[in-house]
């Protein structure tokens, strides 16, 4: 290799063939859409930190009462863990780990050899894979939630909504990630489990020191980006009356009449959010592509 | 009683509208070293499987150490603890370092406490002349690296006998005789041994009989030194030219 070719000052340009300087060159790779977003972003938060008005759209879709010292205990930081951004994250999340903890057994029951098993959770897939969202949530919340607390003597009332909509989302999302489980399992080397059982292990031993470490590495990035995705679905629970942050923004837009500053500020929100967690799903993939075995 | 360690009789295994192995009958003496040979798909790879019921026969009989290899679960697994196998492609675990790969299975199937385990892995590793790789990882070896090292990871299962489907066809010439010599060494130290394998100069030294196998049928087998100086058969005349040519 000659001495031209190594040297990284001296780049030329895959557009127009021509030997262009180190700043032109890095300039084509600088990613512009997350610079005018970022640049949107301090933009609000500017706005949120010096207009009154704007802060106080921001605590209200936030979730964020201001303190008040004659009721200490609703009032303040606190109130972030119950209302908006809390009950937001709070869903997401649980709703997310029960939709893997659902989507791993489903998952593990598509590629299994009983067909009972494979058919059941077939159905399941099909089923939820086929009905909107919106639909399974309602569904879900009016009318299994009610059909199981009768069976179980309880009152509905013993069922909140939010646990109603983690529910519902973990159901419906654990339709896809099983089939992201089955994809991972089934990218797996058929020598890899045909060494294990010859080995003396058992199936089920097999495919939890064998196949599903090496299955889950590879569908990490798509288990994030569906994270990703209930983060932004989660706002379907303001349906429900559940009060995460869209919901607290639709009652304080229809209130205040303020429509462009709220929704501007929760869609801010979302996107701080997602864009946030989908740079790191890109950092894990790079990281599991670097180390590849 | 014979000390027949591996008695197979009349197997048949069907594959849809294909008859891969057709009435096969063997019998392989304890601490022997059985080598298949025949064209692709004559169903080498078959006979080896059904021993380990990695394949389930369609009918015939096989009984491994005294155990009757059924459908039965318990009767797999026993006999599974007891047969090593190998694989063309070596099937190393890439996730898990050469010395997790030796460990696994001793410490899921077996039970063997993690200092045992180790020590047992070493032990194997340096049989087949690689202990300092112990921490790497499979992709990190060689071709003939990694054939030694699943070697290993059966053997570390304290098997009775040991099963090889094509262990060098994978392999670069020059990595082939660093397998070869390992299996040697097996087939010196006593272990009963079945392998699917060309390798001629493997076959006449170690091999106490060989097989040749045509269209799921055994066509011919005897000692090696009869079998390839005077074949009796015109189909195992022709197959050794080829091979030999
Ligand atoms: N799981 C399977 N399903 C269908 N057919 C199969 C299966 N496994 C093997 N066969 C077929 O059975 C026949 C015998 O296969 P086998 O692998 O035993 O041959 P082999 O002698 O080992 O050949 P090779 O030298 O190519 O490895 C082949 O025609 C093969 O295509
Ligand atoms: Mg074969």
């Amino acid at each position: 290799m000659s001495n031209f070719q190594k040297n990284p000052e001296v780049v030329i340009s895959p557009a127009s063939g021509a030997i262009v300087s180190p700043i032109a060159s890095r300039l084509e790779k600088v990613q512009w859409w997350l610079l005018a977003v970022i640049l949107a972003g301090l933009l609000a938060l500017y706005f949120i930190l010096t207009d009154e008005q704007m802060t106080r759209v921001f605590f209200a879709v936030a979730g964020y009462v201001p303190f008040d010292p004659t009721q200490p205990g609703t009032t303040g930081a606190i109130t972030l863990l119950t209302r908006g951004i809390g009950i937001t994250l709070r869903t997401a999340l649980s709703a997310y780990l029960l939709a893997v903890t659902i989507g791993l057994l489903v998952g593990l029951a598509r590629v299994s050899s009983n067909p009972i098993i494979n058919n059941l959770a077939s159905l399941y897939v099909e089923i939820i894979r086929g009905v909107p969202i919106l639909v399974l949530l309602l569904y879900i919340a009016f009318v299994v939630v009610p059909i199981v607390a009768d069976a179980l003597g309880l009152s509905t009332r013993d069922f909140p909504n939010e646990v109603r909509v983690i529910v519902g989302l973990g159901i419906a999302y654990g339709a896809f990630e099983s089939e992201i489980f089955r994809a991972g399992i089934q990218s797996i080397e058929r020598g890899q489990m045909e060494a294990a059982r010859a080995l003396g292990m058992n199936y089920f031993q097999a495919m939890r020191h064998i196949i599903l470490p090496q299955a889950i590495r590879r569908v990490l990035p798509a288990l994030g980006n569906d994270f990703i995705a209930m983060l932004k679905d989660s706002s379907l629970v303001s349906v429900l009356g559940v009060s995460d942050i869209t919901q607290l923004a639709k009652l304080y837009a229809s209130s205040t009449f303020l429509f462009f500053q709220t929704y501007s500020l929760l869609g801010l929100i979302y996107l701080t959010l997602t864009i946030t967690l989908s740079r790191g799903v890109r950092w894990l993939e790079m990281r599991l592509s670097q180390d590849r075995r | 009683m014979s000390d027949d360690i591996i008695i197979i009789e009349h197997l048949v295994k069907q594959f849809k509208n294909l008859r891969a192995v057709d009435d096969v009958s063997l019998r392989v003496g304890r601490g022997k070293v059985l080598v298949i040979i025949g064209p692709s798909g004559s169903g080498k790879s078959t006979v080896l499987r059904c021993i380990n019921h990695l394949e389930t026969p369609t009918s015939g009989l096989i009984m491994v150490d005294g155990i009757h290899v059924d459908a039965k679960a318990s009767h797999i697994n026993a006999v599974r603890a007891e047969v090593g196998m190998v694989f063309q492609q070596f099937n190393l675990f890439p996730h898990l370092t050469v010395l997790d790969n030796v460990c696994i299975a001793q410490r899921v199937v077996r039970g063997r406490p993690a200092e045992e385990c180790r020590r047992v892995a070493l032990t194997q590793l340096e049989r087949v002349g690689i202990p300092e790789k112990a921490s790497a990882y499979p992709s990190q070896l060689s071709g003939g690296q990694q054939q030694r090292v699943a070697i290993a990871r059966a053997l570390a299962m304290n098997p009775k006998i040991m099963l090889f489907d094509e262990p060098t066809s994978a392999l670069d010439p020059e990595m082939i005789k660093e397998v070869l010599d390992v299996m040697q060494d097996l087939a010196r130290s006593g272990m009963t041994m079945v392998c699917v394998t060309h390798e001629m100069g493997f076959a006449r030294n170690a091999a106490d009989e060989i097989v040749f196998m045509d269209k799921g049928k055994i066509v011919e087998q005897g000692d090696p030194e009869t079998f390839y100086t005077n074949p009796r058969e015109e189909r195992t005349r022709a197959f050794l030219s080829q091979i030999l040519h």
